[in-house]
């Protein structure tokens, strides 16, 4: 059990950030994983008026157990990142407001925007800059949602420890699925990886994971059904190469099989891909002028810390551009 | 040797010079075989001399056995918050709030204070319409980031409404009440030990289940 204090309540106290509702706002930002504090940091310093937005401070890095690949930053665990991130951006007494859920915007007569928030709230801006990031893909199969929270889980940091001395399987392919089952595997009795197809995974990670002994790995094996009683049992899976289909025992389902947008508030008003990525081009305008979209939410490729943050920058300077036009 | 560093010491200063009102933390422990007690009542100590406006009282299970029921303490460690008026208020942790769990124990102090931001009134609402007794149970892992937002919001339903008592329970300290509950992802919400859900749902949610248990 980790007894160690993970802090982060530095400013949520502090009068002088506190988060004015009435107020029009230059740039209201929507998300403080690493595109929106970066896009907050470049538009404190632009001088705007600016506030953030969010569901929960820090967005998917805080559920990352390790980061060793953002630039100059050798190794971090992601909450110690995102403290860095925090702090910086504080420097600039940037108002927060957590703990939030934009339902929708709408664009009025005088051109400026009305954030709606989950609970009746409404704010107001000139500008808004979408950063809303993405949430883990479920597989789809039978059994995912009935044994969700009894077997299937989605964040291995977080329930990984309930898992002690059991056994798990982690399903996907890509450096999230394998840092998954390496973190697991120091807990858990066995870890069994399972994907539809090949590695995607970084080697530097794939070289992690061999030194376990109690991994196993079946590729081009697809999950088809989660299994169980009261708690999920096992899976059932199908061997893509010689077709078979059989069970696997399992206490937990650990799935990592990717991201999709989290572009629900945009749905109806800006132009998305058909993964529901929102549309932007390369100043992180969206099909709407005014509305600005940075991260993973975006249909930008790669869904890493350092491209999100760089495309934060990006869209608060097209933002602070738009807003000065203006004032014009 | 201290569980808190200086650097953090610094900041908790900071925090409670927030404080409005005057907080107890009773502290329930049990003699003999109590998982992590010891270093609970360390935590405690250390946080009580950070600000003249807490105060510690240790207890004992059996010993104060009144006063364990008065608030409803079933396991040990268990850290009630007391008001000004040295009145439950529904705030209660189970289990060490350490790891990620000092992020729903200290704003939870600051709350029980007095000094926390007020619901939107359409959820105040919902709480005042409320007429039969709820209990919310929030389990948890210690490395669970999103978990301390669940904690938050259920202690906060407590304190705007007398009928909700709020309760953290840490799940590898208390593996046979988790076992029951059948937790295997936290946040795992619980309410009135019969509706529930996972993760930390917006505060609609947690009213839509309270809404269940009056019927
Ligand atoms: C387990 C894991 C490990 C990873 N490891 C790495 C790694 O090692 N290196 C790396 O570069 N990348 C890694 N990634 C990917 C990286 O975390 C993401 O690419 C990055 O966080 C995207 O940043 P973002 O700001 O676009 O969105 P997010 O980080 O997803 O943040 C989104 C923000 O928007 C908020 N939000 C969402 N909807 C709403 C709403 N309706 N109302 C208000 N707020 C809302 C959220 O609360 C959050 O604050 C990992 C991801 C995961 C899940």
């Amino acid at each position: 059990m980790e007894l160690k204090f993970s802090a982060d309540f530095g400013s949520s106290f502090k009068k002088e950030g506190a988060f004015d509702k009435s107020m029009l706002y230059d740039l209201l930002i929507i998300g403080s994983g690493p595109a929106g504090l970066n896009a907050a940091l470049y538009a404190g310093r632009k001088g705007m008026k600016v506030g953030v937005v969010s569901g929960k401070p820090g967005g998917q890095v805080v559920d990352t157990a390790s980061v060793e690949n953002y630039l100059g930053v050798s190794f971090a665990t992601g909450e110690a990142l995102v403290e860095q991130f925090m702090n910086h951006v504080k420097t600039l007494k940037i108002p927060m407001l957590n703990d939030a859920d934009v339902e929708a915007f709408e664009k009025k007569d005088d051109g400026t925007f009305e954030l709606k928030l989950l609970g009746g709230d409404v704010l107001k801006a000139k500008a808004l800059i979408i950063a809303t990031g993405s949430k883990p893909r479920k597989l789809g199969i039978p059994g995912e949602d009935q044994y969700a929270g009894r077997g299937v889980a989605y964040c291995a940091i977080c329930d990984g420890p309930l898992f002690e001395g059991r056994d798990v399987i982690v399903s996907g392919g890509g450096n999230s699925a394998v840092e998954a089952a390496v973190d697991l595997a120091k807990i858990a009795k066995s870890v069994t990886i399972i994907h539809r197809s090949q590695f995607r995974a970084d080697q530097i990670v794939l070289d992690q994971l061999n030194a376990f002994n109690n991994v196993t790995v079946f590729l081009q094996t697809e999950i088809k059904e989660v299994i169980g009683e009261q708690l999920m049992t096992g899976v059932v899976v199908l061997d893509k190469e010689t077709g078979e289909t059989r069970t696997v025992k399992a206490d937990g389902l650990f799935v990592e099989i990717g991201h999709i947008p989290n572009s629900q508030m945009a749905k109806e008003t800006l132009k998305l891909d058909n993964h529901g990525e929102i549309e932007v081009n390369h100043l992180n305008e969206t099909s709407i002028p005014g509305v600005f979209a940075a991260g993973d939410v975006t249909t930008v490729p790669y869904k890493q810390i350092i491209i999100a943050a760089g495309e934060g920058a990006k869209a608060a300077l097209t933002a602070n551009d738009y807003v000065n036009r203006l004032k014009r | 040797m201290a569980l808190l560093n200086e650097q953090l010491q610094g900041q908790l200063k900071e925090v409670f010079s927030e404080m409005k009102n005057d907080v107890t933390i009773a502290v329930f422990t049990q003699k003999g075989a109590c998982y992590s007690c010891e270093e609970t009542v360390s935590f405690m100590e250390e946080v009580e001399a950070l600000s003249d406006k807490i105060h510690l009282e240790k207890l004992d299970i059996e010993a104060d056995s009144e006063r364990a029921k008065e608030y409803n303490v079933t396991m040990t460690p268990s850290i009630v918050l007391l008001d000004a008026d040295k009145k439950y208020v529904g705030v209660k942790f189970n289990g060490i709030p350490a790891g990620h769990e000092i992020n729903s124990f200290i704003p939870g102090l600051i709350e029980v204070s007095g000094a926390g931001e007020a619901l939107p009134e359409n959820y105040l609402e919902q709480l005042n319409a409320l007429t039969k007794p709820v209990n919310i149970k929030v389990f948890v892992t210690l490395s669970c980031p999103h978990c301390p937002g669940a904690v938050q919001k259920a202690h906060k339903l407590a304190l705007e409404s007398d009928l909700v008592d709020a309760e953290m329970i840490e799940a590898q300290t208390f593996g046979e009440i988790s076992d029951k509950f059948n937790v295997s992802s936290v946040p795992k919400i619980v309410v009135n030990d019969k509706y529930e859900f996972v993760g930390n749902q917006p505060l609609q949610v947690f009213l839509q289940e309270i809404a269940k248990t009056q019927n």
